[in-house]
């Protein structure tokens, strides 16, 4: 299972270097989307500061959106190749959930650096934003390539894809925002109560698709 | 006590209209397909 | 496609059952049942808005259930699938109330339409979860295509639900403190609002069991249907082609 997974991984970000979306597309987005909070509220940057975490996380799941989006459209062409390739199912979608995380893991880099700069936060506790990051990543991946499959072969797809993932990812956004916070704050101990919960995410999802994504690829 | 009834008529009113609006979709399909038992 | 048909019976005595408890809810509710201490007159809408949120996850609970039935091999059945799809709708109708419920009593009592304590919040999330379901059922496939997409979006779904509840409920524990909770301050209930509780559950839970089997049979005709759309154009694709041939 690791095996393949590592191979699909590979085969999706190799894709990704190849065509450069996310550096050349999904990256500006998420940066627009930040100048675009800073026109839209107060000027006057006390608010932004303030709202820093939330808007970075709103940025973050923007952003999953579409990466998510473009990593199941990869093989939108031919559906059946992964389905007849013999690879394990779990190990496709470990391997897909991992090349987004990879690829979100860098774009919320890029991102916090943005945060800093352009909000002004002042990071305290940086164990907890990584904590924080790498659990909300790895469980956006997770929902996100298992409904991305899903909507995969539907013509709406652009549309059903947010309608479907934004709510269940809800409780990420929260959970993260407030890890944030109390990063940004400087009392880290706040934070670990959302950690759990954000690790809670990951967990179920990460099983879910181990476990059902042979299902969702039977027939597609 | 004006909100009460409001709470209370608007649930009525919706579960009313919504069980139109099924038995209604119903009565159309029964009509669309040919004879059957149902 | 020998297959459970609810019975005209079972309708028409959920139909009465509903109307006979809903009369009697109704006169304990707004009549019977006395003002409270900390609420006044706006705890009469216990009879209401409680019920309407419980079955709106029951709704979505059903519709869990069955779409497990129908993704587990042995199990599977396409009534499963169709039980799925008219428990969702018949949920978002009930989940739809909640949130206009619970606004039109949080207005007097709070003061404002809305507010984003924890019940609010994961209802409306949960309201948000069966729009994406019923629309995801919309999106035409063949039969079995569709229900398998439909029933593991389902479980995605359900299996962030007390994921949301767990967030919320301490999210609203760090920054809510003491909004008052429409449901705390009647800790003691006299036995006119036990009553008109309990019969607002029955009422209610009649009215939901009834909408499901109407909505249910409405699905199966739905199936039927495209079974039949799906027959005639095959019929008339052979048509075309024994024409064709000069048979």
């Amino acid at each position: 299972m690791w095996r393949d997974a590592a191979l699909v991984a590979g085969k999706d970000l190799r894709i990704e270097a190849r065509s450069r979306v996310a550096t050349n597309q999904v990256a500006p987005f998420a940066m627009l989307v930040l100048v675009l909070f800073a026109f839209a509220l107060d000027p006057n940057r006390g608010v932004l500061k303030q709202a820093a975490s939330g808007l970075y996380w709103v940025a973050v799941l923007f952003s999953a959106l579409l990466a998510v989006q473009r990593s199941a459209s990869i093989e939108a062409g031919d559906r059946d190749q992964l389905r007849m390739s013999g690879l394990d199912p779990a190990g496709i979608f470990l391997g897909k959930a991992g090349a987004v995380a990879a690829q979100l893991a860098v774009l919320e880099v890029l991102l916090g650096v943005g945060i800093v700069v352009l909000y002004n936060a002042r990071v305290a506790s940086v164990g907890l934003v990584v904590a924080a990051c790498v659990l909300a990543t790895v469980g956006l991946a997770a929902a996100g390539t298992l409904y991305a499959s899903l909507a995969a072969g539907v013509k709406v797809r652009d549309t059903l894809l947010p309608l479907l993932l934004l709510p269940v990812a809800a409780p990420v956004l929260l959970a993260a925002t407030e890890a944030w916070q109390a990063a940004l704050a400087g009392h880290p101990g706040d934070g670990t109560q959302w950690l759990e919960i954000l690790g809670a995410f990951a967990v179920v999802y990460v099983a879910f698709g181990v476990v059902g994504y042979g299902a969702l690829m039977e027939d597609a | 006590m004006n909100y009460v009834y409001a709470g209370y008529g608007v649930t009525f009113v919706v579960l009313a209209l919504y069980a139109l609006r099924v038995l209604a979709r119903g009565r159309a399909l029964r009509r669309a397909l040919p004879p059957d038992e149902r | 496609m020998t297959s459970f048909t609810p019975p005209r019976w079972l309708t028409t005595a959920l139909f009465l059952g509903a109307v006979a408890f809903g009369v009697a809810a109704a006169v304990d509710g707004l009549w019977v049942m006395g003002p409270t201490a900390e609420q006044g007159d706006y705890s009469r809408l216990l009879v209401v808005h409680p019920p309407v949120a419980t079955l709106a996850y029951a709704g979505f609970g059903i519709t869990a259930l069955a779409s497990i039935l129908y993704l587990v091999p042995r199990t599977r059945r396409r009534e499963w699938d169709l039980l799925a799809g008219a428990s969702a709708e018949v949920g978002v109708v009930f989940c739809g109330l909640t949130l206009i419920t619970g606004s039109i009593w949080g207005r007097p009592v709070w003061g404002v339409w809305w507010t984003w304590d924890a019940r609010l919040t994961a209802e409306a999330l949960l309201f948000a979860l069966f729009l994406g379901y019923l629309a995801l059922r919309r999106v035409p496939a063949s039969p079995h295509v569709r229900a398998r997409r439909c029933a593991i979006a389902a479980l995605i779904a359900v299996l962030d639900i007390p994921i949301v509840h767990y967030a919320t409920s301490w999210w609203q524990t760090l920054h809510q403190g003491s909004s008052i909770d429409l449901l705390q301050p009647d800790k003691h209930l006299d036995t006119a609002h036990n009553v008109g509780l309990a019969l607002g559950f029955i009422s209610l839970s009649l009215a939901f069991a009834w909408l499901l089997v109407l909505r249910y049979r409405v699905e199966k005709l739905e199936a039927r249907y495209e079974d039949q759309a799906l027959t005639v154009a095959l019929e008339a694709r052979h048509a075309e082609g024994r024409v064709e041939v000069g048979v």
